[in-house]
């Protein structure tokens, strides 16, 4: 961390919102880094996130460049918005590189309804949704899962929750991976992480998390919004969490595998928190397998959480969910290692790309995108904070040569937690989000407080970033109805 | 403030929470970094302490054990539903170069109103992570993610 101001002097700029840590700019780096990020921008970044990305820089097998999204921060071993990939056969895998909320993701699912139709409700809709949908600490869920089924779970994710009624086929042809990866092993997850994640399927959790009722207020390329089933007016439901307990769990209990790995085959670390292993060791495989099981329960648990919403919609609304055209846009995960081909210096080839805090963004013609997508590309969903707008874009062509086809995740912190508390009172910002209109039901104020907007970057500035580098382009704007929090 | 009265503070981080916890000794700076990762999530002055459980951990180094003694409260927490208020910590031993812990925490069930709960720690993080000895005692340092 001492090096930290260094490397901001070391910083260069390559183009309008690239810029560029060189090789040497740490002892170690065996690649440069880059960071996506524009002048608006540039004055957040904080020199230890700059140091991280150092870091990352150092692992072995490492492609290309150690990334940072426009919106990174401060993280541990990664900055939150790292993404960086590594060689199958001479690269690592890292559990710092995913983070312990494994497949924390964001789904789109959207509606034939109108923000007139809405709005008089909001209340009403607002507090069912908090009622059905289990949310904040210890929260726990009307379903428990056998361990039978927690290993369904684990192996098929989304799979596992639409052939036990909690959903559609369509659901799972509109979701990353199909709401699953495939390879997962159960055999290392541990007793104590069955443990957790048994009552927590179908749970919001809390902090970031939440559960949105928003409207699309702007569209920006109507052609990809029609595929996407999105026009102005209409309103549509973000849902925002990962794999709780289970997946903290999963990453703790291999972290210190993967630690002693690391010294067993004499990998040097800058920071404990980067600890790694070989990608092709058992301690690494063992790591990744389990890790495909956590992602595979976050997706279950979206998945869940939608059904959930949709019922609700639907009494609400006293109309079917097929009338109500509640229909899933697409899931995304935003803290996943994922091995994917690309192309490194003219050849194609196997990495294991890391996002950690980075959305996937693979650009039209991707055979990974749906079909009903893939001549437009995926749709990447980065929320915003509390009652600020969310966005939908489309993975663009750059997102390959510039990013492994990622792009930003959200809008990135810019206070503490006990800064916001001291700065903002809960009930405060609850009111005035009201006040704009802006429904708000949490578990506890002091949420309230934490995510109060002003402790973010303003979403719209990030996502012009990722826009403008041609990562993934501006499809539409979403403003807040309404917020359920953990 | 005299150093042997500070018990911990929590230091700025944009995304988590992180606290430097002190102690006379490396086990009372253990009981102290237990209740500034608890004060995160609760007010412990408000849990009654009804339920002890008795925490036995064992680990390569101190980091590592500190690291599974914050990790194991956490998963009571999550798993057993104990809001935890007290810590006693009655060793913490080295032997053929592995560290045990032997401990007590105390506490009862979670009650969401009376307990105020506040931020949800997910995880303990090696990031930055330090036990050590200082001139004045021990001091302990750990980043939980939020």
């Amino acid at each position: 961390m001492e090096d930290a101001g260094s490397i901001k002097e070391s910083l260069k700029r390559i183009d309008d919102n690239i810029w560029e840590i060189p090789i040497g700019s740490k002892p170690g780096m065996n690649v440069p880094g880059r960071i996506y990020l524009s002048d608006k921008l540039i004055h957040n970044l904080e020199p230890e996130a700059l140091d991280q990305v150092a870091n990352v820089a150092m692992l072995p097998g490492i492609q290309k460049y150690s990334m940072a999204m426009p919106d990174a921060h401060l993280g541990y071993g990664f900055p939150i918005g790292g993404v960086a990939a590594f060689d199958e056969e001479e690269g690592v895998i890292s559990p710092g590189g995913v983070g312990f909320d494994i497949n924390c993701g964001v789904r789109l699912v959207r509606s034939n309804l109108t923000v007139e139709d809405v709005r008089p409700v909001m209340k009403e809709l607002t507090e069912k949704l908090f009622q059905s949908v289990p949310a904040g600490v210890g929260s726990k869920s009307r379903i428990r899962a056998s361990e039978s089924e927690l290993d369904d779970i684990f192996l098929h994710g989304s799979r596992w929750a639409v052939e036990n009624g909690y959903g559609e086929k369509a659901d799972l042809e509109h979701c990353e991976g199909g709401g699953c990866i495939e390879g997962g092993d159960v055999r290392h997850i541990s007793a104590k992480a069955r443990k957790r994640g048994r009552p927590q399927a179908g749970t919001l959790g809390s902090g970031n998390h939440f559960l949105e009722v928003q409207y699309v207020d702007k569209i920006y390329d109507q052609e990809v919004a029609d595929r996407f089933g999105l026009e102005e007016g209409q309103v549509s439901f973000m849902i925002h969490c990962g794999s709780r307990g289970t997946g903290h769990q999963i990453c703790t209990d291999h972290l210190r595998t993967i630690s002693q790995a690391a010294k067993k085959y004499k990998i040097a670390l800058p920071d404990k928190q980067l600890a790694c292993a070989p990608a092709q060791s058992d301690e690494a495989q063992n790591y990744f397998r389990s890790m495909i099981c956590a992602a595979n329960y976050a997706w279950n648990n979206r998945q869940i959480i939608t059904h959930w919403t949709r019922e609700i919609i639907s009494e609400v609304f006293r109309s079917d969910i097929d009338e109500l055209g509640l229909d899933l846009v697409y899931d995304v995960a935003h803290n996943v290692a994922k091995l994917e081909e690309h192309t490194v210096d003219g050849k194609k080839k196997n990495v294991y790309v890391h996002r950690k805090g980075a959305t996937r963004a693979f650009p039209p013609g991707h055979k990974d995108v749906p079909q009903a997508y893939r001549d437009v590309g995926q749709p990447v969903l980065i929320p915003g904070s509390m009652g600020t707008a969310s966005f939908v874009l489309h993975g663009a062509e750059a997102s390959m040569d510039i990013s492994f086809g990622s792009a930003c995740h959200g809008a990135g912190r810019v206070m503490s937690r006990a800064h916001a508390k001291k700065e903002f009172h809960g009930e405060d910002i609850k009111s005035d989000l009201e006040k704009s209109g802006i429904m708000v039901r949490a578990a506890h104020p002091s949420v309230i407080a934490e995510e109060a907007p002003g402790v973010y970057k303003s979403s719209s500035d990030v996502v012009n970033v990722v826009h403008d580098l041609g990562i993934a382009r501006k499809v539409a704007r979403m403003m807040p109805l309404g917020v359920v929090k953990g | 403030m005299q150093f042997s009265d500070l018990k911990y503070e929590y230091l700025e981080h944009t995304a988590d929470a992180k606290f430097k916890a002190y102690g006379k000794t490396m086990e009372e700076a253990f009981e102290n970094a237990a209740v500034a990762m608890f004060n995160v999530m609760i007010n412990t002055s408000k849990v009654d302490c009804k339920h002890t459980e008795e925490i036995k951990l064992t680990a390569p180094d101190i980091d590592d054990l500190l690291v599974d003694w914050l990790s194991e409260l956490l998963f009571l927490f999550e798993v057993d539903f104990i809001a935890f208020g007290e810590f006693k910590v009655e060793s913490i031993t080295q032997v053929n170069g592995e560290y045990t812990i032997s401990a007590q925490a105390s506490g009862e069930e979670i009650d969401l109103e009376k307990h105020e709960i506040d931020t949800e720690v997910k995880a303990v993080t090696y990031n930055d992570l330090k036990a050590e000895e200082v001139p004045e005692g021990f001091m302990v340092q750990v980043t939980v993610d939020t």
